[in-house]
């Protein structure tokens, strides 16, 4: 029982990262209705640049902040360079420019920093709370993501930006017929995305570590969170993370041969599973046109 | 002049949908395109709001706005009622009219135009948490008209208003289109199948016929040429 709660702790604190991961995911799946293969390396490359920075002596929180706004800019400025020219193109071609993206930045931040290992702190510390089930980075994890989607539904709920960014992604075409910049609510879309895998990323980099493939199978529990939760369903998306993340750490423990080197596969066998059984997930819209 | 459109042409690939268009709207005027299937009339809309690939000179307040995007025309104070009425489905009543007035910055104003629709369409009021996806047929084409209205626009496009409506509701409609033409002044120019209904409301109509405008008189003339009526207006 001690075993099981405390494995299902530490699942909801990783399950929180590939919360965020899934929300950024679905954020730009919302505006351009492709999955952004390389979600995971932006996130890895901005939590480079806030590493950067602290070997340069700056403090954590500064080097935090100015890591998310570097990263929200730099999102801005992906989609206005390399995603706008192609948004009416096949989606081949996006697919290659997602694949291009991820080694670009995979390799520059291999060239710039190269491949061995860094140890990145934690602002929280690790102190064990509640007995030992969970300790304070951890918590801080769950805490920091769930303030993240609090802000996030304040921003689409109650602002007049969110609500124009909710209708340019539910219907680009009428969003334009009210005045809406439909493209620069792409690229917010993108900047936001990018702001929010930098802080999944500095947030997970303490446990991990920090290489250039750090992100690698977080995304994919990333993606699993966010297919098992619904693409087109943020709230969704958060919960599918939090599940994946309980469901991968309870099978390594629990289920026998799977440990840790079989990990990665759950989050595969759940995307397929979601896919074949409920391709919507749990809490998708599924989309009917008509012909 | 407002709206002045002269030598338009459009075409969809390689297809031309329209040959040397000319009409134009004033301020406060209500004209009307007419024509069968396929002669065109939405596609001027579209063309008036950049969604369709056009060569011509098309003027609002002898500015070109030929090759312009659809959210700077909108921004000129030219609201779009769309076939299919581009309502957001998700989307709440009271979001959809918030949205129509996004361009906008006073608070106070919009909350009060807002206002001014629900008296103008009750229905909406009732219905302002709904997502908009659950309303009725007619009550989406008020919720439509009402969307565009919250841009305060100087120029009102509608695309077959009465369209899968039901008669009487057809008529509430276009009493209330009446109304608000003579109290806020916004000029319009409706696309309509219903001849008789559109050239009662318009002053001044166009003919259409596969991308020409064959005929272009007060709506009276048209009204009572009783051979145009029989071979292009079927009543």
């Amino acid at each position: 029982m001690e075993l099981l709660l405390q494995q299902a702790m530490a699942g909801l604190a990783t399950g929180a990262i590939y919360a965020c991961m899934a929300l950024a995911v679905v954020m730009i799946y919302q505006a351009i209705d492709h999955l952004n293969f390389a979600q995971g390396e932006m996130a890895m490359f901005s939590t480079f640049i806030s590493w950067q920075l602290m070997a340069w002596g700056l403090p954590y929180w500064i080097a935090f902040a100015a890591a998310v706004v570097v990263s929200f800019i730099g999102g801005v400025l992906i989609e206005r360079v390399l995603f706008r020219p192609i948004h009416n193109a096949p989606i081949l071609s996006s697919l290659v420019a997602f694949i291009a993206l991820f080694s670009i930045l995979n390799s520059s931040a291999g060239y710039i920093w190269d491949y061995t290992i860094k140890s990145f702190p934690s602002p929280f510390g690790h102190k064990p709370l509640l007995g030992g089930l969970i300790d304070t980075h951890e918590a801080a994890m769950i805490g920091v993501t769930l303030g993240l989607l609090a802000l996030l539904y304040l921003f689409f709920r109650g602002t007049r930006l969110g609500l124009a960014m909710r209708a340019a992604a539910s219907n680009a075409e009428s969003a334009r017929l009210v005045g809406i910049r439909v493209g620069w609510m792409t690229a917010l879309g993108w900047g936001m995305a990018a702001a929010i895998g930098a802080v999944a990323g500095m947030l997970i980099a303490p446990v991990v570590f920090l290489e250039p493939n750090m992100m690698l199978g977080v995304l994919l529990y990333g993606f699993a969170g966010a297919v098992l939760g619904g693409l087109t369903s943020p709230g969704g998306a958060v919960l599918g993370g939090f599940a994946v993340g309980i469901i991968e750490n309870l099978a390594g423990t629990f289920v026998p041969y799977v440990g840790r080197e079989l990990k990665l596969t759950i989050a595969l066998v759940l995307i397929v599973m979601v896919l074949m059984f409920r391709p919507s997930g749990l809490f998708g819209r599924s989309v009917v046109s008509r012909v | 002049m407002m709206l002045e459109v002269a030598g338009l042409n459009a075409f969809y690939g390689q297809n031309q949908a329209l040959y040397e268009v000319g009409f134009s709207v004033d301020d406060g005027q209500v004209r009307t395109l007419l024509g069968a299937n396929g002669a065109g009339k939405t596609t001027i809309l579209r063309a008036l709001c950049g969604m369709v690939r056009v060569s011509g000179d098309m003027r609002f307040d002898g500015r070109r706005i030929s090759g312009w995007a659809t959210e700077d025309v909108v921004r000129l104070g030219v609201a779009h009622v769309p076939e299919g009425r581009g309502t957001f489905l998700r989307l709440s009543v009271e979001e959809n009219l918030q949205l129509g007035a996004i361009t906008r910055s006073n608070r106070h104003e919009i909350a009060a135009d807002i206002e001014r629709i629900y008296a103008n369409f009750p229905r909406l009021r009732e219905r302002r948490t709904q997502q908009a996806g659950t309303l009725s047929g007619g009550e989406q084409q008020m919720l439509a008209v009402g969307r565009a209205l919250m841009l305060r626009p100087r120029l009102l496009l509608l695309d077959e208003p009465s369209f899968g409506l039901a008669p009487l509701i057809v008529e509430e409609l276009f009493a209330i289109l009446r109304q608000i033409n003579t109290e806020t002044g916004v000029a319009m120019l409706i696309v309509e199948q219903n001849a008789a209904l559109a050239l009662e409301l318009a002053e001044h109509a166009y003919l259409l016929e596969t991308g020409h405008v064959v005929m272009d008189a007060p709506s009276g003339v048209i009204a009572a040429d009783e051979a145009v009526r029989r071979s292009y207006l079927g009543y």
